[in-house]
């Protein structure tokens, strides 16, 4: 089992696919010769051609509107969109077209793409480089929206998504890509979309986390147990949408509190589903409110403030505590 | 039914009086004040100097990741000289030097560059609006602005900035159109740069020009040598005379070189030669003016000196004066603050209150040598 990064472990998945089903082919800016701005497809060019590695012209709008028409003709592509800061330019293509074909053209036709890109924060960047916009696309009918928390989700989860029939909005946290390395098999495995894993179990709290914040919920969750000797259960969401709400029921109707944790702005935020569905199945369990750690509602802070908006360690276990003392 | 020709025939101009040689076609050459012509120099030196000294401060995790100029001074210079005050200018995030010129103060750059949200507000009576990141993305507010311009009665023009690879966005495409249709008084100044991060021009567009693609929609369009502030500044002037008088809209496109790196986070190794930089080197902009002038007499003894202390006291501006709190970052959300909004600042109030200590500082900041940045050389001039 070899020790990979994030981004080695999104690259080796990428290279996995495409050697394994020749309708897969990646496009983007500055995805071959660059092999990315963050090298999550170095050296695809090289092995598998330009002609399946494609360096697109500078416009989002392209990429994901022929990419449609490539998944309509039946090939499986894979853009990148080099931030979701960005991806506003496509966001019409996405909406209007990936995420309907299959119900416009009633199952005549569908897209197989997945549409990666970076998101969160952590890398002292600009305006657009920064912000996580999960919320947008997990909002959208048709779609699926994927965030792993690690090398090895993300390389199952990234293979899954290229196997899935439905377009899937692959979202990568830039502050995981060159973080901690895990251990990855070496035979390609996948996990199933739209289902949560447990990431620690505990009885007293469930802590529901994604991407980025799962670090974050899982060390409040030490200094919960260190500190107030409370038992934190911790949800890593991996698929926002669809939501994997028996999971989130389940743990609840155990614990009988949740504190939902992300780094997008709060309001119409996916905690608000989060806390809806948990309403929806556990509301007799339910001992106290559910609780929301997340930035707050403005559009950039600037990187030089952004770890005070940012969710940390401190305000997740202040948030579990007042939930824990409810 | 035969096959006709229809009308339009395109052929686009290119200009170029001071060539890298430093060949002057003195029919061409303009008849600009000595008292422009340094100002031009002064300008191009200023921003060559800031440039490389950004480019440090941004090693030293002084400043977060930034885009250097370096090489694309003429066609910043040239074309922003031929607006006034009161017309309008539209950057996208290279223009340091241009900026400059408008009147941004270097330290507020810095800010800018270094995340904090205040870097971005221009002055008050200043016609410039802040960084656009998104590409191409700007391009229809200058369309938007010339024609509240013209809608009022101003005689202002605007001018927007951009690189070769914007030309593949649709919002550039819906700009020249509007333009076009509206006959309003903005110049297009695209610094074609030959390279969108690591994509090349041809793989950008099969057009053999960039200016070309003016002439769809009915816009002018010409070429410039971008390395020659002599023809930039020609060409920028008579684009701006024509907006100014009814005319309607132009499309420049500055042949001109990125010299250094993308950003401070490009690698340019991995998709470009050493030869072909060293190429455009030979065409540097700065070498030809600075001969130029040389030859006329122009030239300020000392003016490097000068320069570097001028910008050593903006970047100790920048470092004496602390930003205000994290809380600032909800200062302009919306005109009146909404109750939600209240009272999430209420709560990084008490946070912060109760922890004086803890961030809002910038306490990530990289170590001096943390990012091995290849391909970026310094040069003195
Ligand atoms: C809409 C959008 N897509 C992608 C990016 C990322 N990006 C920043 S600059 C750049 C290349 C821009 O090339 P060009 O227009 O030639 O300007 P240059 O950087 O050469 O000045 C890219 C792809 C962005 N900022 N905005
Ligand atoms: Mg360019």
């Amino acid at each position: 089992m070899p020790k990979l990064n994030m981004v080695k472990a999104l690259n080796t998945a990428l290279f996995e696919e495409m050697a394994r089903d020749p309708d897969v082919l990646v496009l983007g800016e500055d995805v071959g010769v660059d092999g990315g701005v963050f090298r999550v497809t170095d050296d695809l060019q090289r092995k598998f051609g330009s002609q399946r590695v494609i360096d697109s012209p500078l416009a989002e709008a392209g990429i994901i509107g022929t990419a449609v028409g490539m998944a309509l003709y039946g090939l499986k592509p894979i853009c990148e969109i080099q931030f979701s800061g960005f991806a506003f330019q496509c966001f019409h293509q996405i909406e209007n077209h990936a995420a309907r074909y299959r119900s416009r053209s009633q199952g005549r036709f569908h897209c197989q793409m997945v549409i990666r890109m970076p998101y969160g924060g952590g890398v002292r960047a600009l305006e657009h480089h920064t912000e996580s916009e999960e919320q947008f696309y997990a909002h959208i009918p048709g779609l699926k929206m994927v965030i792993p928390s690690g090398p090895r989700t993300a390389r199952a989860l990234l293979a899954a998504a290229i196997r899935d029939p439905d377009p899937v909005i692959f979202f990568e946290a830039k502050a995981l890509y060159h973080a901690a390395k895990e251990d990855v098999p070496d035979e390609s495995e996948t996990l199933p979309l739209g289902r949560a894993q447990v990431a620690r179990e505990g009885g007293d709290l469930t802590l529901i986390a994604y991407g980025a914040m799962l670090r974050v919920a899982l060390e409040a969750a030490d200094v919960l147990q260190t500190e107030d000797g409370a038992s934190v259960e911790v949800l890593d969401l991996l698929t926002i949408s669809p939501l994997d709400r028996a999971t989130l029921v389940a743990s609840v109707a155990k614990t009988g509190r949740a504190v939902v944790v992300h780094e997008a702005p709060r309001s119409f935020g996916p905690g608000a589903e989060i806390a809806a569905s948990i309403m929806d199945g556990a509301f007799l369990s339910l001992e106290a409110p559910v609780r929301r750690v997340t930035a707050y509602d403005v559009a950039f802070a600037g990187f030089a403030r952004e770890k005070a908006t940012v969710p940390d360690v401190p305000r997740v276990v202040a948030a579990a505590r007042e939930t824990l003392a409810f | 039914m035969p096959r006709t020709l229809l009308e339009p025939r395109f052929q686009v101009e290119h200009l170029s009086i001071l060539d890298s040689e430093g060949t002057l076609d003195t029919a061409l050459e303009p008849k600009l004040a000595p008292d422009e012509l340094r100002a031009l120099w002064r300008a191009m030196l200023l921003g060559r100097r800031l440039d490389e000294r950004m480019v440090r401060l941004q090693r030293q995790g002084r400043i977060g990741t930034f885009a250097p100029l370096k090489g694309q001074e003429a066609s910043q210079i040239g074309s922003v000289a031929a607006l006034r005050t009161t017309d309008w200018m539209v950057p996208s995030f290279r223009e340091t030097a241009a900026m400059i010129w408008r009147g941004w103060p270097i330290e507020r750059l810095l800010l800018f560059f270094a995340g904090y949200l205040e870097g971005g507000q221009p002055a008050p009576a200043q016609h410039d609006l802040p960084v656009t990141i998104p590409v191409a993305t700007q391009l229809p507010h200058a369309v938007g602005l010339a024609y509240a311009a013209q809608y009022r009665g101003d005689d202002a023009v605007v001018m927007v900035y951009f690189g070769d690879g914007a030309t593949s966005e649709g919002d550039f495409h819906e700009a020249l159109n509007f333009a076009g249709v509206w006959q309003v008084p903005v110049v297009f100044v695209c610094q074609n740069n030959q390279w969108a991060i690591s994509v090349p021009l041809k793989k950008q567009t099969h057009s053999r020009t960039l200016a070309q693609k003016a002439h769809a929609y009915g816009v002018p369009g010409l070429q410039v040598d971008g390395n020659d502030v002599l023809a930039v500044r020609v060409a920028a002037g008579e684009a701006v005379a024509r907006a100014r008088a009814g005319q309607g809209p132009t499309l420049l496109e500055c042949i001109t070189y990125r010299l250094g790196v993308h950003t401070t986070a490009d690698d340019p190794t991995k998709y470009r030669s050493e030869e072909e930089v060293a190429a455009w080197e030979r065409k540097d902009p700065l070498t030809r003016f600075r001969a130029y002038l040389e030859g006329r007499g122009l030239l300020e003894a000392g003016l490097e000196e000068t320069l570097d202390a001028e910008i050593a006291e903006a970047v100790r501006r920048f470092e004496a004066t602390p930003p205000a709190d994290a809380l600032a970052m909800f200062d302009h959300v919306y005109a009146e603050p909404p109750a939600h909004l209240v009272a999430q600042r209420e709560e990084l109030a008490r946070r912060l209150a109760a922890n004086p200590a803890a961030p809002p500082a910038d306490s990530d900041a990289v170590p001096p040598d943390a990012t091995p940045m290849r391909g970026q050389r310094l040069t003195r001039r």
